[in-house]
């Protein structure tokens, strides 16, 4: 465990990518059972049922006076951290390997986990404490991505990266036929591709000055992009299940998509909430993610349908070294086999100049997309963020100019900073707080803001510190809504600060009615 | 304790204590920026603080100096002034009032732990207690400084082909690493940015031991291959640092408990070594103290004033301007 913590320790200070392939690569030099954890650690695929941030934190309330913690909570920005420095020093105990203390920690039975997980946190030191947590929490950010850490094992042993990541969803802890793979002793893991979960292609954004100087139109296509959630279908004969962009089975969820599904392929697509393949906007779309399971009631109120992009096999057969265009008449064709009131096929947008397609995206009104995807007609189906093959091309957001009213310290990268922004209109003489944004500014935008804050603040409530309403925020949103939940009455998708608007005084500020007329509200 | 204001003021005998803006009579604490400004009338300080002041100011940064010894009474009308070790740096100091028979401590900038730099942090009893609460947060637990330094001396071992930048603030910590790498048998010449070579000079002076020292000069690049650079924290996203063969960027400060702080910063090996006093410090002081009265300046106040009030003390935070949050340590 001091090992392991304390590469992630240097991993999260060292920026040089090289340092960090390096100090990984030493790490997994070392041919002994606690890599095979690390590599589960670092992929995110390990994390124990019962202690999550909520447990982890009934717990350090027993330790110390919850006052106390959140005041340092506040202040550090990280859970993992705020808990690890704050847990009182006992004796460090003897220390243990990675792996025996993963095992002793599945053991813990639910009953015993505030005394049993306690006594572990205790003896550790700090910086294991703090590693600990951040296993136990998921999800480093440490600043290496999973991609890094492929990479690290392939350049060590001699491999390419992209075989490791095509193998990489069928391999399963502890990943011994990867590793006598990587030292030659065998040959490559046996993958049943069929069944295994594909990493999706994905787009970059595009420029438009740069790119369409230099990208012929007549090789491209373009279609909407969907305000859902992108997911992979798999279906053959026994069965169905359903994936996140992630690569999360989230079949249980979404049962009317497994149920009626019928064929033998890979679908890539945009699963959407609407009744007749007319989607009905992402704040229904909410209520059925981050569910396990959907009622009738729930199915009945707000049914999904998946929006078909793509095609990654058909009948067994591989297609992703096939060009789009091939792949679309599969697509097609597996569509017209097997219709059903759950997948529709994306709309294609043909274009012959990039003007011509600039019209059309500066001519839709229609809320319910995002903006185009742009595709090369020839790609083959590429896993990740490859550059040159797909783009995306927003929709230009909506913006309003709204008064800095209250800020929080942020998380994360932002930690030391005032960085969490409420912001409000006008409702007669008073304001209302509209959103909430933490992205967006520049850096030196986030420096004049965290000092405006801390020499303007007018009132403290525990970490929520009010200010002087002196400051415009132009927001930028993808969309807003009506929402109860809100006093303002209204819910913003993605507000993010566009810039401040030194040039304008406060009371020029739009009245919450004189909002919602504007965004079709009311 | 209704004779001083919250900007530390004395109205009837027009004292000021860390006055921002030049004043007609200042006590200083000690010589940091924040606390030792130019342009007062008339200075009362220890020796060293107003040799550092002298040093960073000019000799003319004040028209009229008083230095006084630690535990020497000093008397304005019916104000006794007495100045105590506050081991924060050298020559610095707590201030105690007394006026009718109430005892009024100033604790300035202070840290209880051993450091060989300057006199150890002296307990003064008292009925008001004006502390400081830079790191008044429970997750500030200073580690041993022995072993951050080894840390440092450990890295330099095992990276041959590196520099190591440590920053370090140019007035107390940069000759308190200095201090601590000599305790720890590093006897390798080590090498300052030249904005610590006065005080690094003066040091030396005072029978500091911090060894040998050079300033960095526009060597061969290859020259710094294994040495130890000690910088003020600004120099080190300045170009400045650029000349230097694969620089490991050190710092020592407490605020590098937090390894957000640290990464922020570009910091890629934190040292933590406080000159300020961490959380279980300033409870065990403002216990000691057996002080009724706690008021908390600058720093994170918050936690500390909730602690004072749950231990029934009467406690409130000064905000005195012109003293930031956290950048200066």
């Amino acid at each position: 465990m001091k090992k392991f913590s304390s590469l992630l320790h240097n991993l999260i200070l060292t920026p040089s990518r090289n340092t960090k392939i390096k100090l990984l690569q030493d790490y997994f030099k070392i041919l002994d059972i606690n890599r095979a954890y690390a590599l589960a650690i670092l992929s995110d695929q390990l994390s124990f049922q019962f202690i999550k941030a909520s447990k982890l934190r009934e717990l350090v309330y027993e330790q110390v006076d919850q006052h106390l913690f959140d005041y340092s909570y506040d202040y550090v920005g990280d859970l993992a951290e705020t808990i690890s420095l704050i847990w009182p020093t006992k004796k460090e105990g003897k220390s243990q390997n990675l792996s025996t203390l993963i095992e002793n920690i599945k053991k813990i039975k639910k009953s015993e986990i505030n005394t049993e997980f306690s006594k572990i946190l205790s003896e550790l030191s700090n910086n294991e404490r703090w590693t600990l947590i951040k296993i136990c929490t998921g999800g480093l950010r440490i600043g290496v991505s999973e991609r890094l850490v492929k990479t690290a094992l392939a350049d060590l042993y001699n491999k390419s990266v992209n075989e490791i990541e095509e193998i990489w969803h069928g391999l399963e802890f502890p990943y011994e036929n990867l590793f006598q793979w990587l030292k030659n002793e065998t040959s490559k893991p046996k993958i049943d591709f069929k069944k295994l979960f594909h990493p999706m292609m994905l787009a970059n954004p595009i420029d438009e000055e740069k790119d369409f100087k230099r990208l012929n139109a007549n090789e491209f296509q373009a279609e909407y992009k969907w305000d859902g959630i992108r997911v992979q279908l798999m279906v053959s004969s026994k069965s169905v299940s359903l994936y996140s962009r992630t690569g999360d089975n989230i079949s249980s969820a979404f049962p009317e998509i497994i149920e009626t599904t019928r064929g033998d392929a890979v679908i890539d697509g945009e699963l959407l909430v609407g009744r007749n393949f007319k989607p009905s906007g992402f704040n229904d779309l909410q209520q059925r993610l981050n569910r396990k399971k959907a009622s009738k009631d729930l199915q009945n109120k707000f049914p999904v349908f998946i929006r078909a992009y793509d095609i990654l096999f058909y009948k067994g057969k591989d297609l992703r070294k096939l060009s789009l265009f091939e792949r679309r008449k599969y697509l097609e064709k597996f569509q017209q086999e097997n219709k059903t009131n759950q997948i529709d096929l994306s709309f294609i947008i043909n274009f012959s100049t990039w003007d011509e397609l600039t019209k059309y995206k500066n001519n839709f009104h229609d809320d319910l997309n995002e903006g185009v995807m742009i595709k090369l007609k020839n790609s083959e189906y590429l896993p990740g963020r490859k550059k040159g093959y797909w783009y995306k091309w927003k929709k230009n957001p909506k913006l309003v100019d709204a008064i800095l009213m209250y800020a929080q310290r942020g998380h994360g990268k932002r930690s030391s900073y005032y960085s969490d922004f409420t912001f409000g209109v006008w409702k007669e003489s008073e304001l209302v707080p509209i959103g909430k944004a933490y992205s967006g500014y520049t850096d030196k935008e986030l420096l004049v803001l965290d000092k405006f804050i801390r020499n303007n603040t007018i009132n403290k409530f525990g970490p929520v510190r009010e200010v002087k309403k002196e400051i415009i925020l132009e927001v930028a949103f993808d969309d807003v809504f009506p929402s109860t939940r809100h006093k303002s009455g209204v819910a913003m998708r993605f507000p993010r600060i566009h810039r401040i608007r030194w040039d304008k005084p406060v009371n020029e500020v739009l009245t919450i009615s004189e909002f919602k007329k504007e965004f079709k509200l009311s | 304790m209704d004779f001083i204001n919250h900007q530390l003021f004395i109205k009837d005998i027009n004292v000021h204590i860390d006055p921002i803006l030049p004043k007609k009579t200042a006590i200083i604490t000690h010589g940091h920026a924040d606390h030792a400004r130019f342009g007062h009338d008339h200075v009362i300080a220890t020796r060293q603080t107003i040799d550092i002041m002298k040093i960073r100011y000019g000799d003319k940064c004040a028209k009229k100096f008083t230095p006084l010894r630690y535990g020497q009474k000093y008397s304005i009308k019916n104000f006794d002034f007495t100045l105590y070790p506050a081991g924060h740096i050298l020559g610095s100091a707590q201030v105690l009032i007394e006026k009718n028979n109430h005892r009024l401590v100033i604790t300035g900038d202070y840290k209880v732990g051993k450091d060989e730099t300057c006199k150890n942090f002296k307990l003064v009893k008292c009925d008001t207690l004006i502390t400081e609460a830079t790191f008044g947060l429970p997750i500030f637990q200073h580690p041993d400084p022995k072993d951050e330094i080894q840390k440092l001396i450990q890295s330099v071992k095992i990276n041959k082909h590196n520099c190591h930048i440590v920053g370090a603030y140019a007035l107390g910590k940069a000759q308190r690493v200095m201090n601590l790498l000599r305790q720890h048998k590093y006897n390798e010449t080590i090498y300052i940015h030249g904005s610590l070579e006065k005080l690094c000079q003066y040091y030396s002076k005072e029978k500091i031991n911090i060894g040998k020292f050079e300033k960095v000069s526009s060597k061969d690049k290859n020259f710094y291959e294994g040495k130890i650079i000690i910088a003020p924290p600004s120099a080190l996203k300045d170009r400045w640092s650029r000349r230097f063969p694969n620089p490991i960027i050190c710092m020592a400060s407490g605020w590098m408990t937090v390894k957000q702080r640290a990464k922020q910063q570009g910091i890629e090996l934190p040292l933590v070594i406080s000159d300020h006093s961490d959380w279980n410090e300033l409870l065990d002081t403002i216990k000691k103290s057996k002080a009724k009265n706690i008021l908390i300046t600058h720093g994170q106040e918050d936690a500390l004033v909730y602690y004072c009030k749950k231990q029934n003390l009467v406690s409130k935070p000064l905000s005195i301007q012109g003293r930031s949050d956290e950048e200066i340590e």
